[in-house]
């Protein structure tokens, strides 16, 4: 199995191929040429001709580059070990330490057995109340950050790297730029958090191919973990450069492009990777959040909307807010009736009373007179946003709950808040009344 | 997939992706069933293309580590499911492995290359026969009966047998499991066949077994009143739900599944989440089915290939969930099949096309696909069977139309072959206006269960309310005529008070034929009577009262006397405001 091969016959694109026999389908190999090394995979076979995906891209490659077929596909080395260390798109070691030597497990491996699923029924706190509050996150849901580019998501997810309640963090880092991914190293080792984390990073300036690889091995390292108990936050950023790393080597083997260019199978691709969340009945789980950035603000533009058909329920991140409009937590309510008596009244009731301040807001930038309660609104319409929804708010669940109160005391009389009585007598700030 | 009666033997030329290409030493079929080998690991495959002495298959599974060279095993078989007692209840995946017991073998994950019989075969059945030694027989006649469940199960000869057959053989009554010969018959040339409690039948031709097709006339009952009102299926009928993410498609499914008055129930989840089916599947077992006491699951069968799980099978699960719908038609039952979502299923045929390098139609999906769709819908339909009973099949299928636009292939496709058009409309679902069926797009070609001609005027009250509601948001309500405005009252309170529908609440949510008709009566007496107010203010309140009484009524059982009072009260209230001798 270890038989060298040269003499590459076609280079295309970031594809080699070349004559060679007994390779499987999917294998890795290792192609030398002059002093570089690097790993491509078997990416179609016909007769004797094997076509080679380069990871390090095709650029200097040589055609009597010599090529060793490994005889397995993608791997990952797992071990407890992995913790705190940081890795390029192809598994290689970006923070100066050596190789891992640990057992490797395969990546992209079989789904899961939908009768082996369970209805999840844990909640993950992030410490941001527009989450936990507004669309709590649960353990095995799997959730994309809707976002324009200039919006603050990589801050956003590096916030939830170091809040949330989880065992172990698996960051992916796609198409990063390198200042993000310095963003997101420092944060997290000054807030000593990095010793939870493992990071898999393909920036801009990489090549293609690493991108593409990012999900899975993240995904491989996440379900290792989950199977050994461990509650696990899988954080990808940003999931449209995914896309467009999938289209971009689709176009460059001729794939017959579906939708903007894009190949046929991306919600097939998308959802193999999504659909990794999990939570197993008697060992840990695995949660999704990805940044997916919005080309021109459209969701419907074909990776959100595709996604958004794949996840479950969505945050909007616009004018560096999670909006309380659009953004949904579909397994919230499996949760959510489980944290405190008042968490669904008061969360349906600040929504309806934020969505009066938003028409009483157009009402008044039309010049209309305003009435005292509207003066009431805006005042509860400014207090929401500056102390629950302003992103550097961090709040437990029930303090923010409580803050939800405090703000309700402070703008309306308890009979004028539209909260049920019995919740009022339990949680109405004594001593505080509007003015 | 027990007794295979292998062929020949063929061996890979080359791979690509979930397809590979095959050179075959002895005569091969299109969509023939073959096996590749790999370490000891048969992973299934079809046939797709043959071109000289070599062919191309799709496989089932992840291909990785197939290499040229490697063995095909051809099995002289189409794709087919086994069909016989015991299918009920079952969970299966797009190539009926029995998904629990797949668990049970391979733990959390679901390993390439495992296979388990669809029935099990150590299953014991009571079989009654109905038939005596001498009696003349065709394909599709009962020779005994099982119970099953609810059910009595049909015990029939094999759907694709030619001619008359003579029983020569027939078992008494016995316990005994499914391949069990429990009858011997003689054909036409005098050779003996044997009949088994199960027989196998290839996915993707229907069952043609019944005397003839007839036209779909009966509603299906679904308790929601905007479809079987507005938008009404029948039995035997088609329809399509296509709508954006989030506007509420698999939430109707499962109301449907719930709720539709049929006899059992096919869900084939074709490529969405696999939370969606977990939810049906750990809930199902618990709800009860108020038709007949038992739990949902036991007229239910839940075939689901989710999102991740191989594309290649995403085909075959809707053709599998199809056919075991038909095979309990043919015992005189009303079977509807919801497959959840019809685009991953075209989804799966782009990718297969591209991989064949044909060449492409309209967003890259296959040119073909139109006939494929209606193929698959014509599947549906109401028969008249041999013995002279009736027995429908039903399909309703969503589209996940891509930025939510139906103006795409698949939803454009699907239109031209469905009887009925549920348009899902993320406006609506954004307001929170549940279900979110749009009622002005939405159009079904069955008839309603209530009078065509009241339905009719409510359509164009709404119609034009909705107008009026445009016409408002340029110049005011100020600027409205006084008429007009009610109109639009009007047309808000059929919308709030019969088109919504809580799903979640027990009596608004179940809302019964007889129930339908009697309160769409109603409703129509108030959307037809001339009204006057003094004020549009007082309009709007009036009618924000009225419709707050409506929803109330909707809660109350029919048969609660208070259901009555609270008609009544209704009706004064809107009494009082009826504009003496004009005409509205």
């Amino acid at each position: 199995m270890q038989a060298l091969y040269h003499g590459i016959e076609n280079i295309v694109g970031n594809v080699l191929m070349l004559r060679a026999q007994n390779v499987g389908y999917g294998d890795l190999a290792e192609v030398t040429y002059g002093e570089e090394k690097s790993l491509a995979q078997v990416i179609q076979l016909d007769g004797d001709q094997v076509y080679l995906q380069i990871f390090s891209g095709s650029r200097g490659v040589p055609t009597d580059a010599t090529v060793r077929f490994l005889g397995h596909g993608l791997t990952v080395p797992f071990s407890e070990d992995l913790l705190g260390r940081i890795f390029d798109g192809s598994g290689v070691p970006r923070d100066n330490r050596p190789e891992l030597d640990a057992d490797p497990v395969g990546v992209a491996g079989p789904s899961v057995n939908p009768s082996e699923r369970i209805i999840p029924r844990k909640m993950v706190r992030t410490g941001i109340p527009m989450i936990d509050v507004f669309n709590t996150l649960v353990q095995s849901q799997k959730l994309p950050i809707f976002s324009v580019a200039g919006e603050p998501y990589n801050p956003l997810l590096a916030r939830i790297a170091l809040q949330a309640e989880v065992d172990v963090i698996v960051l992916g880092g796609m198409g990063l730029k390198y200042d993000d991914y310095l963003f997101f190293r420092e944060t997290l080792e000054e807030a000593g958090s990095l010793s939870r984390t493992v990071m898999y990073v393909h920036t801009a300036a990489d090549p293609t191919v690493e991108c593409l690889f990012v999900p899975d091995l993240c995904l491989a390292v996440a379900e290792k973990f989950a199977l050994e108990n461990k509650e696990v936050l899988v954080l990808l950023t940003d999931m449209t450069n995914y896309a467009d790393a999938m289209k971009e080597i689709a176009i460059t083997m001729e794939k017959i492009p579906s939708n903007r260019g894009y190949p046929g199978d991306l919600y097939s691709q998308l959802a193999a990777r999504y659909e990794k969340a999990v939570d197993f009945e008697s060992a840990g789980s695995i949660t999704i959040l990805a940044a997916t950035t919005m080309p021109g603000d459209d969701v419907t533009h074909p990776v959100p909307d595709n996604t958004g058909y794949i996840t479950e329920g969505q945050f909007y991140l616009r004018n560096g807010r999670i909006e309380p409009f659009g953004s949904l937590s579909r397994l919230k309510q499996f949760v959510n009736d489980k944290t405190r008596v008042d968490h669904r009244k008061i969360m349906d009731r600040m929504i309806q009373l934020y969505a009066s301040f938003r028409s009483t807001e157009e009402k008044r930038s039309m010049g209309f007179r305003m009435t005292e309660y509207d003066n009431k609104l805006v005042k509860f319409g400014d207090l929401f946003e500056k102390k629950l929804m302003d992103l550097r708010v961090t709040l437990h669940l029930e303090d923010a709950l409580d803050t939800c109160w405090d703000i309700l005391a402070e703008c309306f009389d308890p009979e004028e808040c539209g909260m049920p009585t019995e919740l009022i007598k339990e949680f109405w700030p004594q001593g505080k009344t509007s003015e | 997939m027990s007794e295979l009666t292998q062929t020949s033997t063929g061996e890979i030329t080359g791979v690509n992706g979930n397809l590979i290409r095959v050179r075959f030493p002895e005569a091969v079929m299109q969509n023939e069933v073959g096996y590749a080998v790999i370490n000891n690991l048969k992973l299934k495959a079809e046939i797709v293309r043959i071109r000289g002495r070599e062919c191309w298959l799709q496989v089932f599974e992840d291909t990785a580590g197939l290499k040229v060279g490697d063995p095909v095993e051809f099995s002289g078989e189409l794709l087919s499911v086994e069909l016989g007692p015991g299918l009920l209840k079952s969970i299966y995946d797009g190539l009926q492995n029995p998904l629990p017991e797949l668990a049970e073998k391979c733990g959390y994950f679901l390993e390439r290359g495992q296979y388990i019989d669809g029935l099990d075969r150590s299953a014991q059945w009571d079989f009654t026969p109905v038939v005596q030694v001498g009696d003349q027989l065709e394909a599709g006649e009962s020779v005994g009966t099982v119970p099953e469940g609810l059910f009595t199960h049909r015990i029939m000869l094999p759907f694709d047998w030619r001619g008359k057959f003579t029983v020569k053989e027939i078992s008494e009554a016995i316990t005994c499991t499914v391949d069990t010969v429990i009858a011997k018959v003689e054909d036409s040339a005098g050779e003996l066949r044997e009949v088994k409690l199960f027989q196998s039948w290839p996915v993707k031709k229907a069952i043609q077994a019944y005397e003839e097709r007839l036209r779909p006339t009966e509603n299906m009952t679904t308790q929601v009143r905007i479809l079987d009102t507005f938008f009404p299926v029948a039995k035997g009928g088609t329809y399509c739900i296509p709508g954006p993410f989030g506007a509420g498609k698999t939430v109707l499914q499962q109301i449907t599944s719930r709720r539709a008055d049929v006899d059992i129930v096919v869900i084939a989840a074709c490529g969405e989440r696999a939370g969606e089916v977990v939810e049906t599947l750990r809930e199902f077992p618990e709800l009860e089915d108020p038709r007949t006491g038992k739990s949902l699951m036991e007229r239910t069968l839940i075939i689901c290939n989710t999102s991740s799980m191989p594309v290649a099978s995403r085909e075959a699960s809707v053709y599998t969930g199809v056919t075991i719908a038909e095979y309990y038609r043919q015992m005189g039952l009303n079977v509807l099949m919801l497959a959840d979502s019809t685009s991953r299923w075209a989804q799966a045929l782009r990718e297969l096309s591209g991989r064949l390098e044909e060449i492409p139609g309209e967003e890259a999906f296959p040119a073909y696909l139109e006939t494929v769709i209606a193929n698959f819908y014509e599947r549906a339909g109401l028969v008249r069977l041999k013995d002279g009973t009736l027995g429908s099949v039903t399909i309703g299928g969503t589209v996940s139309p891509a930025g939510g636009n139906f103006e795409e292939p698949v939803t454009q496709s699907t239109l031209k072959v469905v009887g009925a058009f549920h348009g899902l409309s993320r406006e609506r679902s954004d307001q929170r206006r549940y279900p979110s069926i749009d009622p002005l797009e939405s159009w079904s070609k069955y008839p309603s269960l209530v009078d065509p001609e009241k339905l009719d005027q409510t359509r164009r009250g709404l119609r034009e309310g909705r107008d009026v509601e445009q016409m408002m948001k340029v110049v005011g309500e100020e600027g409205t005529a006084m008429p007009d405005f009610i109109m639009y009252l009007k047309a808000e309170f059929l919308d709030e008070v019969y088109l919504q529908q809580d799903a979640f609440h027990d009596v608004d949510g179940a809302s019964s034929a007889e129930r339908q008709t009697h309160v769409f009566g109603i409703i129509h007496q108030i959307l037809t009577t001339p009204l006057t107010f003094a004020t549009r203010d007082m309009a709007r309140s009036e009618f924000l009262r009225w419709q707050q009484m409506a929803k109330d009524w909707n809660r109350i059982p029919m048969e609660n006397p208070e259901f009555k009072t609270a008609e009544e009260k209704l009706m004064a209230a809107v009494e009082a405001h009826r504009a003496n001798g004009e005409e509205n």
